[in-house]
């Protein structure tokens, strides 16, 4: 990642409505910085302001206050003419995939070219290019009633590609299809950001998506950032209350017994075929309270964590933690769960 | 069963109905189209919210579509006279047709704009497109289906009212109907027409739902 300017910057963006029970703030001084070439996502409960947060990225609603400075230019400045002209470099995939209905696949691939005034053949040229990049080139002439899910939000990511953009917004773009879709539609996603360099902001509600493919993560509750970082970082050590909610969505179920040690550990791309727990039970030959254990195997490597209670032998409790240390783990004392 | 001249008048009568009708619904939707396209996109909900102007232009569609036709007939006569020349004929009757269905068809179009899903027209916003491409690019075909729809509802029941023209001598098909059925009691004759009549109906308005489905990619 380079520390040229950051392609997106928002500074003290809030953004009002008119409710029925007077303004509401949807946004509330949201600051961020998106670095080029990165793939960010924005997590959050539904409700939480993060559709509306996209959509101020590229002036489809307008921020009551602050500034939305794209690749250095304030949008706040720019005439309507110049706004038009600068979203075609802001590509944008949607939750529903938003095709037009009554245009075939090649037709809805061509259709932000024919807006950006680009001469039609070389339009259908652009559009096959495309096409053949998300693997639909046998539906070029199919209409997307006729498509499934996954194939649709494929048309619906060659035709924001088609302008050439520096950005690819996507609100919720996998969470209207199946886990196996999704995995593919992400895979594509990220194939994009490092074939073509674009830059891809992820809006999800889905922890799992921003696990798969992003690099940092903010996370946004009750219209305000609560916490942004790396996604290593933010979901191994979740430090606010609403990351931890969404880390360990489980937490209430865990009844804590009080008076023994209890400690976390964090898997952080461990081999997930070596059986590092019953391994130090066996070695130890105590056994240990798995009180909760969130983790995932992705190619091959264990990511997650787990809150296990140690023996109440203070010494041998001691040396389990170094025991998982010498396993190159993190390891750390919590007093209560969470 | 009728004299010759009897069936060269319903011929007639029948030409000249599908003219003021055709004709009426051709003007009519130079002026209604738009007037539903400027509802659908100045609405606070639209793309170019203008609110005071919205409500204002439905007022105004309001207004039209609230007085009855056989009274608007009349009251448009001095405007029939300084556009057409005359009062009567069907040329003359085209002028309240149009009156009459332009608002009439504004609703049928802002009804049919209003189904286009809005994430669609927000995908085109969001690729830099001004409003009149979203119009003419988005809104419009994407409710083409509709719209054909509504033309055939719009075509039929501007034929129903051109027939009522025949009250103040307009010509064509509800001309003669009353003219024969009504001043000189020749039930037949007035039947006829009426049969001519539901034919036309049904012959438009399933070329029109065969048009619309015909032309429908969603299935």
């Amino acid at each position: 990642m380079s520390d040229d300017l950051p392609i997106i910057k928002i500074e003290g963006l809030s953004k009002a409505f008119q409710g029925p029970d007077g303004e509401f703030f949807a946004l509330e001084d949201i600051n961020l910085e998106i670095k080029s070439g990165e793939i960010f996502g924005i997590i959050g409960m539904s409700g939480a302001g993060k559709s509306t947060l996209v959509r101020c990225i590229n002036f489809l609603e307008r921020p009551t206050q602050g500034t939305v400075y794209f690749d250095g230019q304030n949008l706040s400045d720019l005439t309507k003419k110049e706004l038009y002209k600068i979203r075609q470099s802001i590509g944008m995939i949607f939750q529903q995939f938003n095709l037009l209905m009554q245009r075939n696949v090649l037709g809805n691939v061509c259709f932000p070219l024919e807006i950006a005034g680009v001469e039609k053949d070389q339009a259908v040229e652009r559009a096959k290019e495309l096409l053949s990049m998300v693997g639909l080139s046998d539906k070029t002439y199919a209409y997307p009633s006729q498509l499934s899910g996954g194939q649709q939000q494929r048309v619906a990511i060659a035709r924001a590609l088609a302008t050439n953009p520096k950005v690819l917004l996507c609100d919720e773009a996998t969470s209207a299809l199946d886990p196996a879709t999704t995995k593919d539609v992400l895979m594509l996603l990220k194939d994009i950001n490092k074939n073509l360099g674009i830059t891809i902001v992820i809006i999800t509600h889905e922890m799992k998506v921003i696990e798969e493919i992003c690099n940092r993560v903010a996370i946004i509750d009750k219209s305000r950032i609560a916490e942004v970082g790396s996604v290593e970082e933010v979901f191994t050590r979740p430090k606010t209350a609403a990351a931890k909610r969404l880390v360990f969505p489980e937490e209430h179920s865990i009844e804590m017994v009080p008076g023994k040690r209890c400690c976390r550990i964090v898997f952080n791309g461990n081999s997930s075929f070596e059986p590092i727990i019953a391994g130090m039970v066996l070695d130890f030959r105590q056994p240990v309270n798995i009180l909760f254990a969130d983790t995932k195997n992705i190619d091959g490597k264990a990511f997650g964590q787990m809150v296990i209670q140690l023996p109440d032998n203070e010494l041998t409790a001691s040396r389990m933690m170094e025991y998982l240390r010498a396993k190159n783990l993190t390891v750390e004392e919590v007093d209560g769960y969470v | 069963m009728f004299d010759p001249e009897v069936w060269i008048m319903l011929g007639r009568g029948l030409l000249e109905s599908l003219y003021m009708t055709l004709v009426s619904t051709a003007l009519a939707y130079l002026l209604g189209l738009p007037m539903g396209i400027a509802m659908v996109v100045t609405d606070k909900e639209g793309i170019y919210p203008r609110e005071r102007f919205n409500w204002i232009l439905g007022l105004i569609i309001n207004l039209f579509r609230s007085i009855p036709f056989l009274i608007l007939l009349i009251m448009v006569l001095p405007v029939t006279r300084a556009i057409v020349g005359t009062t009567i004929g069907t040329n003359a009757t085209i002028v309240p047709l149009v009156i009459a269905a332009a608002p009439f068809i504004a609703r049928l179009v802002e009804s049919s704009l209003k189904e286009v899903d809005k994430g669609v027209i927000e995908a085109a916003q969001s690729m830099g497109a001004s409003s009149m491409q979203i119009i003419t690019k988005v809104l419009l075909p994407e409710a083409r289906p509709s719209l054909i729809v509504g033309a055939a509802i719009a075509v039929t029941t501007i034929l129903s009212y051109s027939a009522m023209a025949g009250f103040v001598a307009g010509g064509g098909l509800g001309d003669i109907a009353i003219r024969y059925g009504y001043h000189r009691y020749q039930t037949d004759i007035m039947l006829v027409t009426v049969v001519l009549l539901v034919l036309i109906v049904q012959v438009l308005q399933e070329a029109g739902m065969r048009l619309a489905r015909l032309g429908d990619k969603r299935k």
